[in-house]
């Protein structure tokens, strides 16, 4: 028997009961749809967090006070002067750019109206270390740093709710804390949202912050951003600053009191967690498709029953049990393979849907059909045809000729 | 090699009903030359139908021993009986046992499907319909044709391997008288023209009176 010969007598099948063939194959198309939703869904979220992480910037290094494994006892603060140190080409080599910071929660104010973003005290480094953009004026300089001027860079979604606009800020005069700060310059948006969102910021003159907004003790401040000079020296960069910290910080033996992570640590986090949901959100949807496979056993079963008499004539012009199995086996497949391939284009048209809303409540969430969810999602499907499909057609195949004829 | 194309020695078959044996054959034996036309016969129940599925290749004997053209049907797999079905035996039913959804042509073509035929198989089954006077058909599905014709469908289909025998169970049993005449020609006239062995499982009495031979089968034994 050819293949092609029995697809078609497997549709002409299929096609003789197009109701209950549409509504067994509803269950797969749900299966597969909802799995390729939630891996697309999954795969965007997983573009989007890794895609912010590596917008900080590149090569970057984060150092931190404390020990994120360890209980310390009294953990000396980060200071100006450990970010200098750092900054020694001789001490660390690989090092190219240092930008300590102090960040806090501020309220800021124009015109009657007030709000809360976060305020964070930068050097002049910080551009180039955190890679960033301005839509208009100028980033903060050395002259600011020095006078401990009040002035601020805004964030745009800070720019858009003091002054309902981005452009055209530059030299408006608002308040941070009740004291007034002159704006020169507001950041290009980079997306995100939520916690720590780059476009909600006020960035300031660490020297001002420290002095009038952000007082810390003793020079301490919050992270050091390092930025290595290539990806390969990210690693020696960070034996290098951890060398510097602990003769400065007097801890070359014991826990260190500091820990450096890297963007690459960030990003493998982030991988690991978006991948644990996707492959749960995937494995629930699975269910679904499993459950559609039951629908397909269950209706091929109800086939087998009412053609006892057309497989019993087919034994008896010669079909061997193969030939029945393979008849059988092609209508499941088939059946599956078909609501596989609508379940894709409904998987894909639910993302664009999830995307749509995303984009309506400004989260950054652009779900991504990849080529293999789609391969993997018609393979599947069909597996499930066939693996659902194969105890029917074994059964058909095993009726005996003189009482599949005799059948009533 | 003998001479006959069937040879069956004290043929018994015992059903199991539950708890109850059946006894639906008790010994029979029986010998049919190749070009040989002939009828068994008998009231329901007498073991005729499971007589003919065992010359068919339907079923097996539980005793006794039976040869197919020479060849010993003993011990085969059912895919082993589905090939001697498919090559040595057609078969004609009382109800036709047509595939409702297939054209005269591709019911026509299954045995040959099965038979792994590529090259002139639709040749074929259009000479085989020509021959039972369908050539003007082929297109048709069974419930455009009548009765008559679709027996006639069914008799192409048992033909179109080239059987070495043709088992027909009560094929005018749901036709007319007229149309019943008509297939009882053709079926004789491809004994005439081919030597195709007939062999017809039956209680009317017409029928047996165009067999060269009848076998009257009682309660699982051949009696008169």
């Amino acid at each position: 028997m050819e293949l092609w010969q029995n697809i078609l007598e497997a549709l002409d099948s299929l096609m003789s009961n197009k109701v209950r063939s549409g509504l067994t194959v509803l269950g797969i198309v749900i299966g597969v749809g909802s799995v390729i939703a939630m891996l697309a869904i999954g795969t965007g979220a997983q573009n989007t967090i890794t895609g912010s992480i590596s917008d900080i910037g590149t090569n970057l290094l984060f150092v931190m006070r404390g020990s994120v494994s360890e209980e310390l006892r009294n953990p000396k603060p980060l200071t100006l002067g450990d970010a200098q140190a750092i900054e020694d080409p001789f001490a660390a080599p690989s090092v190219v750019g240092v930008a300590p910071m102090i960040q806090g929660t501020v309220e800021v104010g124009y015109a009657g109206e007030s709000s809360f973003t976060q305020g964070i005290g930068v050097t002049v480094d910080y551009q180039s270390v955190r890679n960033v953009d301005l839509l208009e004026g100028e980033f903060i300089s050395d002259v600011h740093m020095l006078g401990r001027s009040a002035v601020a860079i805004l964030g745009p979604d800070v720019a858009e709710a003091l002054f309902g606009r981005v452009e055209g800020v530059v030299g408006e005069t608002f308040r941070i804390e009740g004291q007034p700060f002159r704006v020169i310059g507001v950041k290009s948006p980079e997306g995100g949202s939520g916690f720590q969102n780059p476009d909600d910021q006020v960035l300031i003159p660490m020297t001002t912050a420290q002095t009038r907004l952000l007082r810390r003790s003793r020079d301490a401040v919050d992270v050091i951003l390092v930025q290595a000079l290539s990806a390969e020296s990210v690693t020696s960069a960070n034996e290098e600053i951890a060398a510097v910290l602990r003769a400065r910080h007097r801890t070359p033996i014991g826990e260190d009191d500091f820990t450096i992570l890297t963007q690459e640590d960030f990003l493998e986090t982030a991988r690991s967690i978006t991948n644990v949901l996707t492959i749960f959100l995937g494995g629930i949807a699975g269910i679904s498709l499993l459950v559609g496979g039951i629908g397909i056993m269950n209706i091929m079963l109800v086939s087998v029953t009412e053609r006892t008499r057309e497989i019993g004539l087919r034994k008896a012009v010669g079909a061997r049990k193969r030939d029945i199995m393979l008849q059988f086996l092609t209508e499941s497949a088939l059946l599956s393979m078909i609501g596989g391939l609508i379940g894709i284009a409904l998987g894909w048209g639910l993302s664009q849907m999830v995307g749509a809303i995303a984009a309506a409540s400004d989260a950054d969430l652009y779900p991504a059909i990849g080529l293999d969810a789609v391969l993997l999602a018609t393979l599947f499907s069909t597996a499930v045809g066939l693996f659902f499909g194969l105890y029917p057609a074994k059964r058909a195949a095993d009726l005996e000729p003189v009482e599949a004829l005799r059948y009533e | 090699m003998s001479e006959w194309l069937i040879e069956a020695e004290d043929l018994t078959k015992v059903y199991l009903m539950g708890e109850i044996e059946v006894h639906a054959l008790r010994g029979v034996s029986l010998r049919i030359a190749p070009g040989e036309v002939i009828s068994i016969m008998g009231p329901s129940g007498s073991g005729k139908s499971t007589l003919m599925n065992i010359i068919g290749c339907l079923d097996r004997p539980t005793n006794g021993t039976y040869h197919l053209k020479g060849q010993l049907i003993y011990d085969l797999s059912d895919d082993q009986l589905a090939e001697i079905r498919n090559r040595m035996v057609g078969f004609v039913f009382q109800t036709f046992n047509l595939l409702g959804r297939q054209t005269a042509l591709t019911n026509v073509e299954l045995p040959m499907r099965y038979a792994g035929v590529t090259n002139g198989r639709r040749k074929r089954a259009i000479e085989a319909l020509k021959a039972v006077g369908l050539g003007d058909r082929i297109r048709h599905r069974p419930n455009e044709l009548s009765g008559g014709e679709q027996q006639r469908v069914a008799i192409a289909r048992s033909l179109v391997n080239n059987p070495a025998i043709i088992l027909a169970d009560e094929p005018t049993g749901n036709l007319d008288s007229k149309s019943g005449e008509e297939v009882m020609n053709i079926l004789l006239g491809l004994n005439e023209k081919h030597g195709t062995t007939l062999v017809f499982v039956t209680h009317d009495p017409e029928i047996a009176v165009h067999t060269q031979r009848v076998i009257m089968l009682k309660d699982g034994r051949e009696v008169g």
